[in-house]
């Protein structure tokens, strides 16, 4: 008998045993790649609630999105699609019209605490209503006014349940968007603020 | 330090050849758990320059230990491995790897971090607490006895 006879097993039963650890192991931070009307969108939660949702085109793809997660929040970070089942159901229904608002807790470790007010005040303003930069930034009780707001607009870290797309510029403009200005218009059109294309 | 699903998938194939040579089939899946539970809770800790394969490879072999000494409590000899044919492959190697793991612990360990899982001897060194050349000399000397129990 020679060495060259003791050949490794194979691999088969490896990407399923994979899959359970990280279907079942307690990781800081799962995600799941979702797909929908506005693409492709990287989730992560944490026990704290939703903390991302990243469009994949936007932030540099699923490796750089991942690596920034695991910078700024833990780099225990685990692919478990069934522990974004809720936001997935919850975002179906949403975008077939069924559902206005959205229930998941929310993570606000990404965002300091003048982002987080802007924020806050953005999550209130309801499905299929919009507001101006100004007003949000009134709402948010910000003394820097609306540049600072928009700022804190643009580095929105969960776009649709945070609806960042319901503030628009003064005068129709729509205003920037994070995903780019055709998402913007996909998700006002959802909601019945633009008319259906 | 990257995520930790992105090092899963660089060296799961890696744990589970380990796994499947170091305690058969049938319980590997249980030490691939047990090794990804343990690395998953010491991960942050980790040195940023660390040999990542040996490391999981080493927490893989401690947790083939465990499995290998809660086994010691039950009756298993060499001879409980069954005849098989030459022409099946698989069931050769499969045999071949039981008769690896009723091999003294340090020789089993170093032939199968060697042979199933790919790892050069100063990191089975590493990973066995012994020097490169006493890893080797582990593996030689199991060889060896493979060899005559083979040949017997």
């Amino acid at each position: 008998m020679t060495t060259t006879l003791l050949r490794p097993p194979t691999i088969e039963g490896a990407a399923e045993a994979a899959a359970r650890f990280a279907a079942s192991a307690r990781a800081d931070v799962h995600y799941a790649v979702l797909d929908g009307p506005v693409g492709r969108i990287v989730a992560a939660r944490t026990q704290r609630g939703l903390a991302r949702l990243a469009y994949e085109d936007h932030n540099g793809g699923l490796d750089a999105i991942l690596d920034d997660l695991a910078t700024r929040l833990s780099p225990r970070i685990l692919d478990s699609p069934a522990k974004l089942d809720d936001l997935r159901r919850e975002l179906d229904e949403y975008f077939e019209g069924r559902r206005e608002g959205f229930d998941l807790k929310i993570d606000w470790t990404l965002v300091g605490p003048f982002t987080k007010r802007v924020l806050q005040a953005t999550k209130a303003i309801p499905f299929g209503e919009t507001r101006s930069y100004a007003q949000v930034a009134a709402a948010a009780g910000s003394p820097r006014g609306m540049r600072a707001a928009g700022n804190a607009l643009g580095s929105n870290p969960i776009p649709i349940v945070v609806p960042c797309h319901r503030v628009l510029r003064s005068g129709g403009l729509l205003g920037g968007y994070t995903g780019g200005v055709h998402r913007k218009e996909i998700l006002l059109r959802t909601e019945g603020v633009l008319p259906p294309a | 330090m990257i995520p930790f699903q992105r090092f899963l998938d660089a060296h799961r194939d890696a744990v589970w050849r380990y796994a499947v040579a170091a305690v058969g089939r049938q319980d590997a899946d249980d030490v691939f758990q047990e090794t990804f539970i343990a690395a998953l809770r010491a991960y942050p800790k980790l040195r940023p320059d660390s040999n990542l394969r040996a490391w999981v490879l080493t927490i893989a072999s401690n947790k083939a230990l465990d499995h290998h000494r809660a086994r010691a409590r039950r009756p298993f000899t060499p001879g409980d491995v069954p005849e098989v044919a030459v022409h099946d492959k698989e069931l050769a190697d499969e045999a071949l790897w039981a008769e690896v793991r009723a091999l003294p612990p340090k020789q089993r360990a170093a032939i199968t971090l060697r042979y199933a899982a790919d790892l050069d001897y100063a990191a089975i060194g590493d990973a066995l607490g012994c020097s490169e050349e006493a890893a080797r000399r582990s593996a030689h000397e199991g060889l060896k006895k493979l060899r005559q129990e083979v040949t017997a």
